[in-house]
């Protein structure tokens, strides 16, 4: 995409939120924060080539996290989001640790990371200090230093900001040697290794910043929300829910996951709130579905690559 | 000191052995051609050394130190660089930015990267052909960019596994005419090659392997008129035609 266009797109979600309801603002909200942590799952299953259908373990540990340590001590959340981050970044390397040492590749990699989440879902179930079953619930009192807002424009900045950081590291690690080391890994494991890349390294690092991102996120998601529950939080919804989008919009390209999450986050939002009455509550799982099957027959490299295609036979003479 | 020894370098596979108690050394400069026949060994041996596989027994010494046990990445750092007989480029990256991540290991910087890689590229033949997809690539150019991305790592050690195999004779003398160049400027090679016209014009000494084991070893001159691997490898024809 040209750097005008990307500006002007830019520009026009900057001034937005004062043309947009209460419903509009929320439907963006989402779709900058599924942007967000499918741009944080892109570094790790996109470019790195590593599938974690796992992701939703991240987002709870930093939500539970954040909203622990503020609880408990009062730390504030602006800073609790970057201690969830670590502490998901180190559950993070666990899972690498576990992964990449043992060598483990493909569906088998896919099955750890379903398992280490489920694992967080069930402990976190039954410790007594977070809530259990019920969960944590935090209280509303508006103070924008413990990131509560009155006005969700607040949201729609911060999620705005999240999912434009994110861009920009990915964006810097393209460039980077990291950036080449991981796409040499992606494509062929072995002959990397044989011109001097640490695979082992350079996929745990991009487990790390990968995991760190998501749990960053999980802070925004706390505090959007007011509740947290293990099978919110932790569950294989969200899991998919992170990955879906980089999926469809093109994983392992910088536009993907947010091209993904315009086009899905709207319309998982409009099935929530319109067939959510009459025991339809799944049915932004039916669509994903549906879609996902369109995009493996039609654009399995995603949306992005298709267009970019496209746009370049346009332009040319 | 030489370069690289090898002493009782042994390798199983189930039960056959792949490789048994072979040791050789390479000196500095050298231009050492390994030959045999499919099966022989000579790609284990190639595994062996680079790290992809850990030797049942035996010592593999780089610069006098012992490299058994480490991972491929750190022999590439070593100094030890290697090629793939089936070639492996990366497909969907450039010409350019598969050498890229070779010369990545020398230049941390992208910049510095990128430009060692034209350099490259210059060298190999391969400019022209800097931003074509790599999976593009006809076979020849392919085994060009195999051998370039491994330069591009600065070793001092190079071993190439059938990068003459499939190429046309005209092809074959610009490749023969390359490492030539590559051993001049100062990069030992040891070299697996069938293509025996390759082999004759590039090799110093020979080593012949049969069944994972050293069978003749010596001056090219020398070792193809042995009966052993006239019998083992070449065959009467091979000795008919050069006469």
């Amino acid at each position: 995409m040209g750097r005008g266009l990307a500006g002007a797109a830019l520009g026009v979600l900057l001034i937005l939120p004062f043309f947009l309801g209460s419903y509009g603002l929320t439907i963006f909200i989402f779709v900058f924060f599924y942007a967000f942590l499918g741009q944080a799952w892109n570094i790790l299953g996109g470019y790195a080539g590593q599938l974690s259908a796992g992701h939703a373990a991240f987002v709870g540990v930093g939500a539970y996290t954040s909203a622990k340590l503020a609880m408990a001590v009062g730390l504030t959340p602006w800073i609790g989001m970057f201690v969830g981050g670590l502490a998901a970044a180190l559950l993070g390397l666990g899972v690498g640790y576990l992964g990449f040492r043992f060598g483990l590749r493909g569906f088998s990699f896919v099955l750890l990371t379903v398992a280490v989440a489920e694992i967080c879902r069930l402990i976190t179930l039954h410790i007594e200090a977070l809530g259990a079953a019920l969960g944590l619930f935090i209280t509303f009192t508006g103070n924008p230093w413990m990131f509560q807002f009155q006005d969700s424009r607040a949201h729609y900045y911060i999620g705005l900001g999240l999912m434009l950081l994110a861009t920009g590291v990915v964006a810097a690690m393209e460039r980077s040697r990291m950036g080449s080391y991981l796409a040499a890994i992606r494509q062929d494991e072995d002959a990397a290794e044989a011109v001097g890349v640490n695979s082992f390294r350079y996929k745990m690092l991009a487990m790390a910043l990968s995991a760190f991102l998501t749990g960053m996120g999980g802070t925004f998601y706390a505090y959007l929300i007011f509740s947290l529950q293990p099978a919110a939080v932790f569950g294989i919804p969200l899991s998919v829910d992170i990955l879906i989008r980089p999926v469809v919009g093109g994983s392992g390209t910088l536009m993907g996951p947010i091209l993904g999450s315009f086009i899905l986050s709207p319309l998982a939002e409009l099935a929530r709130t319109y067939f959510s009455g009459g025991g339809m509550v799944g049915i932004h799982l039916v669509i994903y579905g549906l879609l996902l099957i369109v995009v493996v027959l039609f654009f399995p490299q995603g949306a992005y690559p298709y267009l970019q295609r496209r746009l370049a036979r346009g332009s040319a003479p | 000191m030489s370069l690289l020894e090898v002493h009782g370098l042994s390798k199983h596979f189930g039960g056959l052995e792949a490789v048994g108690g072979l040791s050789f050394a390479l000196a500095e400069g050298e231009v050492l051609g390994l030959i045999g026949p499919n099966g022989a060994g000579k790609t284990t041996v190639f595994n062996l050394v680079s790290g992809f596989y850990r030797p049942d027994a035996g010592d593999i010494r780089f610069r006098g130190l012992s490299i058994v046990g480490l991972k491929p990445h750190a022999i590439c750092l070593l100094g030890l660089a290697r090629t793939f007989q089936i070639v492996r480029p990366f497909p969907q990256l450039s010409v350019l930015d598969n050498v890229k991540v070779g010369a990545l290991a020398r230049h941390r910087h992208v910049p510095e990267a990128v430009d060692r890689a034209r350099a490259v590229l210059d060298q190999a033949g391969l400019a022209a052909k800097a931003h074509t997809p790599a999976g593009a690539l006809t076979l020849a150019e392919r085994k060009r960019l195999e051998l370039a991305r491994a330069l591009a790592t600065e070793p001092t050690l190079l071993l190439l596994d059938e990068v003459m195999a499939g190429l046309n004779p005209t092809e074959t003398g610009h490749f023969i005419e390359l490492v030539a160049r590559v051993n001049q400027g100062g990069i030992t090679v040891l070299l697996i090659e069938h293509v025996m016209k390759a082999v004759m014009a590039l090799s110093m000494r020979v080593i012949v392997l049969n069944y994972g084991e050293k069978i003749a070893e010596g001056q090219p001159d020398g070792v193809v008129r042995d009966p052993r691997v006239v019998e083992a490898y070449l065959g009467e024809e091979y000795l008919r035609a050069q006469s």
